[in-house]
């Protein structure tokens, strides 16, 4: 493991500066961080600790919701004003212990769980630009069937950033230029040729906040995994509906597991809303799937949780 | 002279105050173990995965491997060595020794300081149990009498 040196910001001002730095990496709960350190995938020179900056606060006004990106995942569940899906999400995300460690902005920025990336040693373009992609033609159970690239097939995989998509929330980010807002689909990026690269954020920008607006309606996370428990989701799915008079009016569906960022299912979404059946919803959810040698019955998957979570959310809409 | 390598760090471990310097890249684990002597905490995965190392940061349940020590200064500390004696064991520690509820004994320490932050949250069923303690794993399967341990504590 490598040495590194430990500075802790004292405002968000000191934060932008050390975070500037090359080889410099933030600190919040540090669970992802201090994992893959270990592992000897990210050797920081700098470690700049912001877990003490007043970006901790969880408030709601007029609906609209916003969690600092320090506040702890455990507060953000344990909060009266924050949305069922995001309570929903995180009580499914990891365990106990850790969600009493791990921040908003943490989680929406760890990194995949792709064995080549977390070895050091094994061939990864996104851990080292150029090396080839292990799992491409390798071990592929886990990778997506949306949004990839010969260079990267790896998911994304935050549970919270599924409940937020699907909550078209933003993301508040504190740059040395000012501040500026990004959806979700906007935060994280496609792999294409530069995978190395999840988010689209400069070195040394924060994350300030995470903005919620208000959703009137049903809601539910389906979260599919190899254990009941404490395990990553293999494919995931957050539904909401607002139903009036016995029809939809607003259908948000994202899914997780299956692409480099919260999968949106806009087709399916609009059908909804068009009066589509929940079956129907499920087909078009799956439609551009692009499997490869071990993933392909993660498409079934995500057309049967599809179909469930709005049975769930929905009753017999 | 102070070593400048290293981070002052104030810490109230198990009650007790410590002023105490820290490499900027000890874990808690790493700091109980190694440079305070308190090996009842556990070393199983150093990654998170286990459960091992929990102990309590300001009565909260945390991993100790995930935990850069510098970023916990001022905060106040329980071990496994700070919540019972031999004489003189916590309620948790008899429950757990009266439902055999361990074979090793090695992630023992964890699934206590963890068992008594799900005390706290005052359980309603076992399912919330098992929930709630999903972060701790025993390798020798001891799960069902650790259940059992934490249900009769909570009164269930
Ligand atoms: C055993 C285990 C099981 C897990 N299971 C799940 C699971 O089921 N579901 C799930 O969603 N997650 C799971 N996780 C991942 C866990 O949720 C993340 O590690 C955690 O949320 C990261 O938050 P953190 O505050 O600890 O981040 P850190 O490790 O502190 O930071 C992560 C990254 O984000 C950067 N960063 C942090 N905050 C900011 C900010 N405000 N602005 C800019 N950059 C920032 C850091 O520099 C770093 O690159 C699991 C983790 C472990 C160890
Ligand atoms: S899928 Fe992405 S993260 Fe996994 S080996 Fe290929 S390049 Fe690396
Ligand atoms: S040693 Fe910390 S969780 Fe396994
Ligand atoms: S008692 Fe042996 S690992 Fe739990």
């Amino acid at each position: 493991m490598s040495d590194f040196q430990y500075a802790r910001a004292g405002d968000v001002a000191e934060a932008l500066r050390l975070g500037a730095a090359p080889g410099a990496a933030f600190l919040a709960g540090g669970t992802d961080l201090l994992q893959l350190w270990k592992a000897g995938v990210q050797s920081p020179g700098q470690v700049i600790d912001i877990s003490r900056l007043p970006l901790k606060d969880i408030t709601a006004a007029d609906g609209v919701l916003t969690l600092g990106a320090l506040a702890r995942l455990a507060e953000v569940a344990a909060h009266p004003a924050v949305h069922p899906l995001i309570v929903e999400a995180i009580a499914a995300s990891a365990s106990g212990q850790i969600r009493n460690m791990a921040t908003v902005g943490g989680n929406l920025l760890q990194r995949t769980r792709c064995v080549y990336f977390r070895s050091h040693d094994l061939a990864c373009n996104k851990r080292s630009p150029g090396s080839g992609c292990g799992a491409l033609a390798g071990e592929n159970r886990q990778a997506a069937l949306f949004g990839t690239s010969q260079a990267c097939v790896a998911t994304h995989p935050s549970d919270l950033a599924v409940a937020l998509a699907a909550l078209d929330a933003e993301v508040e980010i504190i740059g040395p230029g000012g501040t500026r807002r990004l959806g979700l689909d906007e935060l994280y990026r496609l792999p294409g040729d530069t995978p190395e690269q999840d988010a689209n954020l400069a070195p040394g920008e924060l994350i300030a906040s995470v903005i919620v607006p208000a959703f009137a309606g049903r809601s539910t996370y389906l979260k599919v995994r190899d254990r009941a428990s404490f395990e990553f989701a293999v494919v995931s799915v957050a539904a909401a509906l607002r139903v009036e008079d016995g029809r939809i009016v607003q259908a948000r569906l994202a899914a997780g597991g299956v692409a480099p960022r919260p999968w949106r299912l806009r087709a399916a979404e609009a059908a909804l809303t068009n009066g589509a059946s929940f079956a129907e919803a499920g087909a078009l959810a799956i439609e551009g799937a692009q499997p490869l040698a071990d993933n392909g019955f993660k498409i079934e998957l995500l057309r049967r949780a599809v179909v469930r979570a709005l049975e769930t959310v929905g009753g017999a809409a | 002279m102070p070593d400048p390598g290293r981070i002052a760090l104030a810490l109230t471990l198990n009650g007790a105050a410590r002023a105490l310097t820290v490499a900027p890249t000890d874990t808690l684990l790493d700091l109980i173990r190694d440079q305070l002597g308190l090996t009842g905490t556990k070393k199983g995965c150093d990654m998170g995965a286990c459960g091992a190392c929990t102990i309590l940061a300001d009565g909260r349940r945390i991993k100790a491997c995930l935990a850069l020590a510098a970023s916990y200064d001022g905060a106040a500390i329980t071990t496994i060595e700070g919540i019972g004696a031999l004489e003189a064991p916590h309620p948790l520690q008899e429950a757990f020794a009266r439902h055999d509820a361990l074979q090793c004994g090695y992630c023992t320490p964890g699934q206590i300081m963890s068992g008594l932050a799900v005390l706290d949250e005052h359980p309603a069923d076992l399912e919330t149990i098992r929930e709630a303690m999903s972060g701790n794993l025993c390798r020798c399967g001891a799960h069902p009498n650790i259940v059992a341990a934490i249900a009769e504590v909570a009164g269930l």
